[in-house]
C-alpha cells in the first residue's frame, strides 16, 4: 500500500486510476508518474512500428513522419495545438468526475447541448456589443453543458442508474435534440442541403491566439485545467470529493455531503466540455450543425484515462493525441497507410498504458520512499 | 499507392531550411510537379460518396506531371482546414479537392482566402460571386441517371412497390427521390415509391433495418441516397429484392439484384480540371453538368433488365444526353394534392427553384418533416 500515501482512504488501483496522490510531494512518486507512462508510450510505439512493418512500411519512415507530421515544423505544432484545444477540455469531462470514481463518458453530449445554447444565446443578443456576446456564449455554454452531465449525476444519485450508461445514451439524446432543433425551429432557411443554425457573425467570432492560427480554447483548456486542479488537490471540496471517490460509506460517516459533491463536479465536468462545444462554435463553424458531432468528446474520454484521470496530466496527454491527429495525415499520403492506423496506435497505447498501471511501485529505484 | 516521391532527405532539407528562418516555402523543392490534394470524409472504398472521389482521384496518376495526395476521414471541423494546410505545406499541392459537402463554409474558403495562390475546388455547388475567385465549386445533375434508373425499376417491379433509404430530406436528396419516382412512374403509371429517411449519411444499421422493413412490406426494388449503399445493396439482394445502384457501381456486390444505378463520373471531370488548372486556362468558379457533360452516368443494366425496359431507358437517356429532355415539366403534384410545378412550366436542370426542392411528388410515400 505504499502507493497511496497521498489519498488514505482509496484502495490501490482506485486511487492509482484517480490520479496523482498529492503532486509533487514525493520526489520518488512523480518520477514514477512520469517514467511509466513514458515507457508505456515508448513501447507502444515498438508494437506499432512492428505493425507497420507487417504491413511492408519501414518503421524508421513511419516515427520520422510521425514527428514530422505533429511536432516537426511550425506548422506542425499549430496544428497539433489545433487538434488538441478541445480536447483538454472535453476530458476534463471525464476526470472530474472520476475523482468521485464516477465514469462519465458523455461529454459529446455536453459538448453540442454546450454549442447549441451558445449559439441560441449569440442569435438572441444580436445587438449586443461582441464581447458581450461572447461572455453570454460562454455562460450559456458551460451553463447547458453543465446542466446536462448534472443530470447524469441526479440519476445516479437519485435514482440510482448508472452514470457511465445514462451518459452515453444522454450522447444520442443531445444528438436527436440538436438534429432537431437545427433542421427544424433554429434552422437557417437558406442553409439548404446542410441544415444549420444561423451564422452568430463575424463580428462575434473569437479569433486566434495572435501568433498563431490557434483558437482561444486551448488557452481555455489550458487554465480550465490548472484550475480543476487546484480544485481537486488544494481545496476542501477537492479533498472532500476524493475521499468520497475512496469510500463512499467513509464520506457519509464523516459527514460529507456526497450529493452536492456529485452534482457540483458533474456540472463543472459539464461544463467543460460545454465551453469546447461553444468554443467550436465561436472560433471555428460560426454556427451548429451536424458538424458539430465529430467525436471530441469520445476522445476525451481517451485522453482522461491516459492522463489516468489527472487534470494537469490531461494537458501533455491532450497534445499527443492532438499529435497523433495531426500526424494520422502523412501517414495516410506519405505511406499509404489507413485512416484506421492511428486507430490502432491510439488503443495500442491505451491498452498498454493501463496495463502498465500494474508497474507502479514494483519498479526499485523509483519506489517511493516510505514515510 | 505510391505518395512516396519525396524523399526523407528532401523534407529534412526544407525542414532545415525552415527552422534556419529562411522562411522557404516546402514546396519550393518540389515545384516540378503539380501536386493535387483530395481530402474524404470517409473511407476511400465505401462503395460510395467517397469511393467515387477516390476513383476520380485514381484517374489523375497516369497523367505526367501530376502527383496525387490522399487523406481520408477528415471531419467537418477545423481538422480539414488543418489537412488542407498540411498538404499545402508539407506535400507542396496547389490543387485541392475537399469533396466533402460540410468542408465548404468556412473551411475551405477561409483557406482559400490565406492562400490566394493556389486553387480550391469543392464538391457540392455553392460557390457565389462573394466567395473568393480561387475557389470554385463543381456538380453533377445526378437526378438524370437517377431518372433513368426509375425507369428501369418501373419496368422491372412485380408489386408495383419500389423503396429508397434516403439519408435526410434536403433538396439534393429529395430532387433525386423525385426523379426516380417521375421515371418509375413513366414505365409504370400505378407504381408507388415508399421513402424512409435513416437522418444521417451513414448509418448502416438503420439503412439495414430500413432496406428490410421496406421488402417486408412487399418492395421489390430497393434504391438509396446515403453515403455508403453497400448496406442497402447487400442486404436487398439477400433477401430475394432488385437494387438500384448510387454514386459507384455496386454490381460486384449483388450481381443478381443489380438491375442499374447513378453513378458520379469523376474520372472524366478531374483530368478535365487538371488539364485547365496545369495549362493555365481557368476552371470556371461555379461548374455543373449532368449526363451531356459525362459528368454523372448510368451503369451498365443487369443481365435480367428486359427488352422494353432497356429500350424506353435508353430513349430517355439519349435525350438526357442530347440536353432536349426536361424531368421536372408540369403538371407535377406533390403527393399532398397540391400542385408544385404548374401545366406548361418546364423547370430545366439549371433552374435555381429546383435547388430549394422541399416536396415529394405524387407517387411517393413518405413526408420530407
Amino acid at each position: 500500500m505504499k502507493a497511496d500515501v497521498g489519498a488514505p482512504v482509496a484502495p490501490s488501483g482506485v486511487s492509482r486510476l484517480l490520479g496523482l496522490p498529492a503532486f509533487g510531494r514525493k520526489i520518488g512518486g512523480v518520477a514514477e508518474y512520469i517514467v511509466i507512462p513514458a515507457l508505456a508510450l515508448a513501447a507502444s510505439l515498438v508494437l506499432f512500428g512492428i505493425f507497420v512493418a507487417l504491413f511492408g512500411k519501414n518503421p524508421l519512415d513511419l516515427y520520422f513522419y510521425m514527428y514530422q507530421g505533429a511536432f516537426g515544423t511550425w506548422f506542425s505544432w499549430q496544428n497539433t495545438l489545433t487538434r488538441a484545444a478541445p480536447l483538454i477540455l472535453t476530458a476534463l469531462c471525464t476526470a472530474l468526475p472520476a475523482q468521485l470514481g464516477m465514469v462519465i463518458i458523455g461529454g459529446e453530449g455536453a459538448l453540442l447541448i454546450g454549442a447549441l445554447a451558445a449559439t441560441g444565446a449569440a442569435l438572441a443578443l444580436q445587438a449586443a456589443p461582441p464581447l458581450f456576446v461572447d461572455v453570454a456564449m460562454a455562460c450559456a455554454g458551460m451553463i447547458g453543458g453543465g446542466l446536462w452531465i448534472m443530470l447524469s449525476g441526479a440519476l445516479r444519485q437519485y435514482r440510482g442508474v448508472n452514470e457511465t450508461i445514462s451518459s452515453l445514451l444522454l450522447v444520442y439524446i443531445a444528438l436527436a435534440i440538436l438534429n432537431y432543433l437545427v433542421e427544424g425551429p433554429m434552422r437557417d432557411p437558406t442553409s439548404l442541403n446542410k441544415p444549420s443554425t444561423r451564422e452568430i457573425g463575424a463580428a462575434n467570432m473569437i479569433g486566434t491566439i495572435p501568433g498563431t492560427d490557434v483558437h482561444w480554447g486551448l488557452v481555455f483548456g489550458v487554465i480550465a485545467a490548472v484550475l480543476s486542479y487546484i480544485l481537486i488537490y488544494h481545496t476542501v471540496f477537492g479533498f472532500a470529493a476524493r475521499v468520497a471517490g475512496g469510500n463512499i460509506r467513509a464520506a457519509k460517516v464523516v459527514g460529507l455531503s456526497v450529493g452536492k459533491l456529485i452534482l457540483v463536479t458533474c456540472f463543472l465536468a459539464g461544463a467543460a466540455a460545454g465551453l469546447a462545444g461553444m468554443m467550436e462554435v465561436a472560433a471555428v463553424q460560426g454556427r451548429t450543425n451536424a458538424n458539430l458531432a465529430a467525436g471530441y468528446g469520445f476522445a476525451g474520454i481517451l485522453v482522461a484515462f491516459l492522463a489516468r484521470q489527472n487534470p494537469l496530466a490531461v494537458i501533455p496527454v491532450a497534445i499527443l493525441l492532438g499529435g497523433i491527429g495531426a500526424s494520422g495525415g502523412l501517414l495516410q499520403r506519405r505511406l499509404g497507410l489507413p485512416d484506421a492506423s492511428v486507430l490502432v496506435l491510439e488503443g495500442t497505447i491505451f491498452v498498454i498504458v493501463l496495463a502498465s498501471d500494474s508497474l507502479y511501485g514494483r519498479i526499485g529505484f523509483l519506489k517511493e520512499k516510505a514515510s | 499507392m505510391n505518395l512516396d516521391n519525396i524523399s526523407r532527405r528532401r523534407v529534412l532539407q526544407g525542414t532545415a531550411a525552415l527552422t534556419l528562418g529562411t522562411a522557404l516555402p516546402l514546396r519550393r523543392a518540389f515545384a516540378k510537379d503539380t501536386t493535387i490534394g483530395f481530402i474524404y470524409v470517409g473511407s476511400r472504398d465505401d462503395y460510395g460518396y467517397n469511393q467515387a472521389h477516390a476513383a476520380g482521384a485514381a484517374a489523375l496518376k497516369s497523367m505526367p506531371g501530376i502527383k496525387v495526395v490522399e487523406e481520408e476521414k477528415v471531419p467537418e471541423t477545423d481538422a480539414v482546414e488543418k489537412t488542407m494546410e498540411s498538404m499545402i505545406n508539407l506535400d507542396g499541392a496547389t490543387l485541392l479537392f475537399p469533396t466533402s459537402f460540410g468542408y465548404y463554409n468556412p473551411h475551405m474558403i477561409k483557406m482559400a482566402l490565406k492562400y490566394p495562390a493556389l486553387r480550391f475546388e469543392h464538391c457540392g455547388g455553392l460557390w457565389t460571386d462573394k466567395d473568393p475567385k480561387n475557389a470554385g465549386s463543381y456538380f453533377g445533375y445526378i437526378d438524370e441517371a437517377q431518372h433513368v434508373s426509375g425507369i428501369v425499376a418501373g419496368h422491372m417491379t412485380k408489386s408495383g412497390k419500389l423503396g429508397f433509404v434516403a439519408a435526410k430530406p434536403i433538396p439534393q436528396v429529395l430532387r433525386n427521390i423525385n426523379a426516380f419516382a417521375l421515371g418509375a412512374r413513366l414505365a409504370n403509371p400505378k407504381a408507388t415509391l415508399q421513402v424512409i429517411f435513416t437522418g444521417d449519411w451513414s448509418m448502416p444499421v438503420k439503412e439495414a433495418e430500413s432496406t428490410n422493413s421496406l421488402i417486408d412490406q412487399g418492395v421489390d426494388v430497393v434504391t438509396c441516397h446515403v453515403d455508403g449503399p453497400k448496406t442497402v445493396v447487400e442486404n436487398a439482394a439477400r433477401r430475394g429484392a432488385m437494387v438500384c445502384g448510387y454514386h459507384v457501381n455496386q454490381a460486384v456486390l449483388a450481381p443478381q439484384a443489380y438491375l442499374t444505378g447513378a453513378e458520379w463520373n469523376w474520372e472524366v471531370l478531374y483530368p478535365r480540371f487538371a488539364k485547365m488548372f496545369t495549362t493555365g486556362e481557368t476552371i470556371p468558379n461555379f461548374y455543373r453538368g449532368g449526363l451531356k457533360e459525362a459528368i454523372v452516368k448510368v451503369s451498365p443494366y443487369g443481365k435480367m433488365v428486359g427488352e422494353a425496359a432497356r429500350k424506353q431507358a435508353d430513349e430517355v437517356k439519349a435525350e438526357l444526353t442530347a440536353g432536349t429532355y426536361v424531368i421536372f415539366k408540369g403538371p407535377i403534384a406533390d403527393n399532398k394534392g397540391k400542385t408544385v410545378i404548374a401545366a406548361g412550366v418546364a423547370r430545366g436542370q439549371t433552374d435555381p427553384e429546383l435547388e430549394k426542392m422541399d416536396y415529394l411528388v405524387d407517387g411517393v410515400i413518405g413526408a420530407t418533416s
